[in-house]
């Protein structure tokens, strides 16, 4: 979802080919995971197909696709609407650490000793992070870092807050347990 | 790589609360540490201890392999002022000094004359980006300046070690960060150590490695990976 919109953006700053818009997309978004060919071009196909792009050309020359893009009114609506649609947040990563600290206590394993690792692991890839951002050429790279690096700030709060809970949520966990018993 | 300062074994009580319960920590020269915590963990209370600003009830520190904790007042007070260096959560900069003059403390202190002591301040106020702010009063400048003239002051004299107590505690996470970014640069440059307390992550990610206090006792050590 999120790269059909990024590359009809990019498009709209100036008609382009595939493989121009694969550099731009990774220059920008693609820091640790460039984006595929075969994802730019099926993405460009579908975008021609439900209207909001359309092929100005083909122009002889080397390399698989010489087509030229372009971003259509209705793409340009289209990538408008996108943009000023605030996202749901997301909190896929913490939902799994709860769900750990509550199968630590349900099975009697130690939910404090998960915690400590998953500090520790948290705060060595803020370290890592961190030295990244400092060699950071661009304002670019270096908010892409600081959204990691809050992110995982935020993680590290609520562990901390669920540890100062831990008896209270074991207490909790012991009181459920004993009502799922047949 | 042997320890610059070592705290063993410390132990520090104030009345009947416990703030150190056999904490040990050490720093090599060189190298920036963080020590992290919740508060009231006793992670203060173990920077005073290792900058013999308060003396453990038990443990020893060691400090360029002699020991510091049991030395008279004075000499703890000459240390602080000739080897550490400090930054506090509010600069604690003197309020009625214009700004160079608040730098060239230390050095003035040590007894350098003024127009040395000047000079010296004066060029840090280039390196710590606060150009054409030297004349100013501390009240007129914002937090993240204040703090980077506590900076510049805890550097001037070239201490082997800075204590930084939440040195950004009252910045917002811009500032703070322009503030890490300098102490680390600073601190790299000089060979200066650093030990900076802090109960934020993002201010503990800037060091070479974290120390978690909790309870008055070193949990866990995290480096980079």
């Amino acid at each position: 979802m999120t790269v059909s919109y990024a590359l009809l953006a990019l498009l709209e700053g100036a008609a382009r080919h595939g493989y121009d818009l694969k550099q731009s997309y990774d220059r920008r978004f693609a820091a640790t995971k460039p984006i595929q060919f075969g994802q730019v071009y099926r993405t460009l196909a579908q975008l021609v197909r439900a209207g909001r792009a359309e092929v100005l050309g083909v122009e002889a020359g080397a390399g698989p696709d010489r087509k030229r893009y372009a971003i259509t009114a209705e793409g340009v609506t289209d990538l408008d609407a996108w943009l000023s649609e605030p996202e749901q947040p997301q909190p896929l990563l913490q939902s799994v650490l709860f769900t750990k600290v509550v199968l630590a206590l349900m099975s009697g394993r130690p939910a404090q000793r998960f915690l400590g690792a998953q500090r520790a692991t948290h705060l060595a890839a803020m370290k890592r992070l961190t030295r990244a951002r400092r060699s950071a050429s661009s304002t670019q790279d270096v908010l892409l870092a600081d959204f990691q690096l809050f992110h995982i700030e935020a993680d590290l709060r609520w562990i901390d807050h669920t540890e100062s809970r831990l008896a209270a949520l074991a207490e909790e966990v012991r009181d459920d347990r004993a009502a799922d018993r047949p | 790589m042997t320890e610059l300062l070592t705290g063993r074994d410390l132990y520090k009580s104030f009345g009947l609360t416990e703030a150190l319960r056999g904490a040990c920590i050490g720093v090599r020269s060189g190298e920036i540490v963080a020590v992290m915590g919740p508060s009231g963990c006793g992670k203060s209370t173990l920077l005073h201890c290792l900058a013999g600003i308060l003396r453990p009830d038990a443990g020893e520190v060691h400090f360029a392999g002699q020991r510091i904790d049991h030395l008279p007042d004075l000499q703890r007070a000459r240390l602080r002022r000739t080897t550490f260096g400090f930054v506090f959560q509010f600069g604690q900069l003197v309020p009625e000094l214009p700004v160079i003059e608040n730098i060239a403390l230390p050095l003035r202190l040590a007894g350098q004359n003024r127009r040395t002591a000047v000079a010296a301040a004066d060029a840090w106020l280039h390196r710590l980006d606060l150009d054409g702010l030297g004349a100013r009063l501390p009240g007129e400048l914002s937090g993240g300046q204040g703090q980077r003239v506590a900076l510049a002051r805890a550097l001037v004299a070239n201490p082997r070690i800075v204590f930084a107590d939440e040195p950004t505690g009252s910045l917002d996470s811009f500032a703070a960060d322009q503030m890490m970014e300098l102490l680390v640069d600073a601190a790299r440059v000089q060979g200066t150590s650093v030990i900076v307390v802090t109960h934020e992550a993002r201010v503990a990610a800037h060091a070479d490695r974290t120390v978690l206090i909790r309870d008055g006792v070193h949990e866990l050590q995290v480096g980079a990976a």
